[in-house]
This record gives C-alpha cells, structure tokens and sequence, in this order.
C-alpha cells in the first residue's frame, strides 16, 4: 500500500468515528468537541488533495473561530438530555425521510456516470511551484468576481442583521468615554500639598 | 554532511525519512525547550530589575540553575485529577495547549534554507495552528467542572477569536507587499530595495512601511499568548488562574510551557514578519541565523517591559481595543497598502 493511502484511511476512519461521536455522544459539549475532529481530519484529506489554501481555511475559519463561538454558546447551556429525547419517536419519520433523501441524492451524483474516473480523470500532477493559493485567488477575482461578490454582500447583510438583532440601548448604565480616560492629566486627580511636619511637642 | 549520513541512511532503511525529520524535529524543540526555561529565569531578573529587586540568585551561580530546580519540582509533584471532572478531557486540555505552540516551528525558517519545512502556505499554517490553541485553554477550563476555571475559559475564547482578526489583517498586509505565504519568501523579499542596496537593510524591511501595522501585531500577539497586560484569562485577582487552578505537577507546567512557547513563537514570527528574519541590518556584517536570535530576544524583551510596565486592562477595555480600534485600523489599512502597491508611488515592484 502506498503511504499516501494509508494517511487517508487513517484520517478517513478517524473523520468517520468523529462524525459518528457527534450524533451519538450525549454530552452536547463532546459531541462540538468531535466536530472539530471531524473538520481536522477533513482538513488533512484536503491537503492529500494539493488543496492546501482550502484546508488551512477550514482549519483557521470552522476549528479557529466557528467552533470556538459554538463552543462557548454550548457551555453555556444548561441542556436537559432527557427533555430533548422526549419528541425522538414522533421525529423520527421526518427525520428518516431527509436522511434517505441525502443518501439517493449522493448516491445518484457519487455513482453516476457524471463523477466516474471516465468523467473525470485523475489531474495531471501539480508542476514544480504551482500554488493551489494563487490559482485560487486568480480563478476567485476574474471568472468568479461576481458570484465572489455577491457572496461577500450574503454575508454583509447577515452580519448587520445579526448586529441590529442583537443591539439594544440600555438606559441608567453609566459609561466612562474612553476619550476622556486618557485625557486625564495627573493634575486633575491628585493635589500635592507641602506642609510642615507636625511634632509632638 | 549527506556523504557522512550515507551509512546511517542505509542502516535505516525506508523508515529513514522518517527518522531524519524526528531528529530534526527534536533538534528544533529541544533548544526552544530550554530558551523556554530560560525565558522564565530571564522574565523574573528582568522584571525584578525594573521593579529594584535581585530576582532569584539562590540556585547555582547567579540563580543560573533555578529553571532547572522548578522543572524538576513541578514533575515529582502529584497530578491531581478533580474527582467531578471529565477526566479524558482534563488530561487533553494540557496537550492541545502544548502541541499547537510546537507544531507552528515546522515551518519557521531559522535562515536561508533551513527550515523544517518549506511550504508554499507557510503563514497560512501557522495561522491555522495557532487558532487551535484556545482549545487547550477552553477544554482545560470546561473538563475543571469548577467556576473560576470556566470563567477564564469563556474570557480566553472571546479575547482569542477577537485578537486573531486583527493579526489576520496584518498579516494580509504583509503579504500583499511580499506576494507569498512563504515564510523564507516574506524574509528574502525584504532584502531587496533600496536601501538594502545603500548598505541599509534594517530600513527596507517591513516594519517601516508597515510600522502601524508592526505595532498592532506586536501587541494582539502580546493578547493572543495572553500576557500581561492582556491576561484577564488567568488574572490572579479575578479568576485566580483561569483555567490552571484545578492543574498541578506536570500538567500545571504544560500549560506553562505553552505560555512562554507561544511568546518565544509570536517573537520569533514578529522578526521574520517585520523585522528581516535572519537578515543583516547593515551591508557589511554577514546575514545569519544570530540576527534571527537577536531580534527574537528584543521582542521576548518587550513582552516582559510590557508586563512589568503596565496594569492589567479591564475586560471590557480589552474587548474595545480589538473591535473598535484594531480591526477598523487594520481594515483601513490593507486598502491603504493595496492602493500604495497599485500606485506608481509603490516601493515594491
């Protein structure tokens, strides 16, 4: 066996477990805790790929940032498993539903004759200092400028919204301008006074 | 060097590769374990300096022997394990604090060519492998099961997300100037121009042009290792020690090293970034890997002026410092650099 695959099965099987733990494990915060193990091993499958920009990306952005802000969300919450697990059988058709609708969808795109190695053969192999960030950023700001943008405006808007959603002016807080902290001269706070020293007698 | 490793080589076998990149690897963490000892020993006679004290003199000459004292305490104490604690999680939560700060090396070149290795999205990686350690401290503090520990694991998960968006920006702006993620590129880019023609090679590198850039990354790595005057995380009056008070032993001390690794990480990254790696400042003295030491230890030194200079920020006064005044400075200035590199003013072409 090629080393290569042995580095993807050991990060496939490790990627399938984690994914597995995070639908089974019935601590909320285990459960976030193998979803960044889930997007760690995806990671390392995208490097296998030469896809180095994309798997830093999901390194800095789901494990960096998203996850952490989930995390600290999920602590937070005092969640009753107990509750949770009541509705498990009335959900359980719809649920069943969605899940063998996303199984025959990729089944239909995984082996259909538009993703076989016919339809698309192996890349030609990576030449001596080809970037995959480069051709990314070249691709990202011609072809796709539009789409990049329009994503970009997506994402704009729903940072407003979740800013205007959340934003509230609360009255009787007192709040120091920090202008004026620094404004603040030593003269306008302490007062040096000489005097003489007082002796008893 | 390759003829004198041949019979080695062969003794290996094929698991050769993997036995040379293990000694290269121990060759790096090694000494930066011991910098890390002395960097404890250097921060207490330094900080005892600024503040009229001695420090520590007692072990050996000078207290020269005191790291060595410590480490040896802190692993021949007993590691306790809160019994209401999630123990799998306590113990990881001291490992992903420690591994991260020793995997970003990889691809620290420490001069020209030596490096571990050379990959095309070096800052990309260690951006990436940085953002994983708040996890250490996040996990460490939630596995405590105990108040104060979870209060500084929420404090460190916002201060770090929040401080990782200005360094991001800095970064960009460094490498829209060097137009790679190379680490060894950003360094070599910075030998070029004119000054670095004149003889003056300390005023062609990044710093100068991107001098407020240079500060806002200074001091967001000051926050993102969590040091003084940024360390509300472990703000011994607040929260006691953040997320370390359940640690003891060895588990205590990993958590230590990773502190003091990141510093000596965000120093050396500092130098490479913005202050010309293991490049000469003047024309006449050779370049070399001791220009790469040098530098790193005046920015560790700031770190320690930093701590010994200034009160501890409030939290809220952390939270405005990143959001209201790094990021919009930041932001501002990628579209200042990006117009300055497209004008004919540029400097970089």
């Amino acid at each position: 066996m090629e080393f290569k695959t042995f580095i993807f099965y050991f990060l496939a099987v490790i990627m399938v477990f984690a994914a597995l733990r995070v639908i089974t494990s019935r601590n909320p915060v285990q459960a976030a805790l193998f979803l960044v193990l889930t997007f760690f091993n995806a990671a390392g499958i995208w490097l296998l790929l030469n896809a180095e920009f994309l798997a830093m990306t999901l390194v800095l952005v789901y494990v960096g940032a998203v996850m952490v802000l989930f995390l600290f969300v999920v602590m937070m919450l005092d969640i009753n498993l107990d509750r949770i697990r009541q509705g498990f059988w009335s959900y359980l058709p719809v649920g069943a539903l969605i899940g063998i609708l996303l199984l025959l969808e990729m089944v239909m795109v995984l082996g259909g004759s538009y993703f076989g190695l016919d339809a698309m053969p192996v890349p030609p192999a990576a030449s001596q200092g080809y970037s995959n960030t480069r051709e990314l950023g070249r691709v990202l700001y011609t072809d796709y400028v539009y789409a990049f943008e329009l994503a970009s405006l997506v994402l704009l808007v729903a940072m407003v919204s979740a800013v205007t959603l959340t934003l509230r002016k609360r009255k009787g807080i007192r709040y120091m301008a920090p202008a004026d902290q620094v404004a603040v001269r030593r003269e306008d706070r302490v007062e040096l006074v000489k005097m003489q020293s007082e002796n008893e007698a | 060097m390759e003829a004198m490793l041949q019979p080695v080589a062969e003794f290996f076998g094929p698991t050769w590769t993997a036995v040379w990149v293990l000694v290269k690897i121990i060759a790096i963490v090694a000494p930066l374990m011991i910098g890390v000892a002395y960097l404890t020993y250097a921060e207490r006679k330094v900080i005892g300096f600024m503040q009229g004290r001695i420090g520590p003199d007692r072990v050996g000459p000078y207290g020269l022997l005191q790291p060595m004292a410590d480490g040896l305490k802190l692993l021949l104490k007993e590691v306790i394990v809160p019994s209401s604690s999630s123990k799998s999680l306590f113990i990881l939560g001291p490992i992903l604090a420690i591994a991260p700060s020793l995997a970003a090396w990889a691809v620290i070149p420490f001069d020209d060519g030596l490096v571990l290795a050379n990959i095309n999205a070096g800052l990309l990686f260690i951006l990436a492998i940085t953002a994983l350690e708040v996890y250490g401290v996040i996990i460490a503090g939630w596995a405590s099961n105990s108040k104060y520990p979870f209060l500084g694991a929420m404090r460190a998960a916002a201060q770090m997300v929040s401080y990782e968006v200005s360094m991001g920006f800095a970064l960009i702006c460094v490498l829209l100037i060097s137009a790679s993620l190379n680490l060894s590129d950003i360094v070599l880019s910075q030998g070029q121009g004119r000054f670095a023609e004149m003889g003056l090679g300390f005023l062609s590198w990044n710093w100068l042009p991107l001098l407020p850039m240079f500060v806002v990354y200074l001091i967001s790595g000051i926050a993102e290792t969590n040091r003084a005057p940024f360390d509300v995380v472990e703000g011994e009056a607040e929260v006691v020690a953040g997320h370390m008070v359940e640690y003891s032993g060895m588990t205590f001390a990993m958590f230590f090293l990773a502190e003091y690794a990141n510093m000596f990480l965000v120093s050396a990254m500092t130098s490479l970034l913005f202050l010309g790696g293991w490049l000469s400042p003047v024309g006449f003295l050779p370049d070399g890997f001791h220009w790469l030491a040098l530098k790193t230890a005046a920015m560790l030194f700031v770190f320690l002026w930093a701590r010994a200079t200034f009160p501890r920020f409030r939290y809220d006064q952390i939270m405005r410092l990143g959001w209201k005044v790094f990021i919009p400075v930041t932001l501002v200035w990628v579209f200042v650099v990006a117009a300055w590199l497209m004008s004919p003013l540029s400097i970089w072409s």
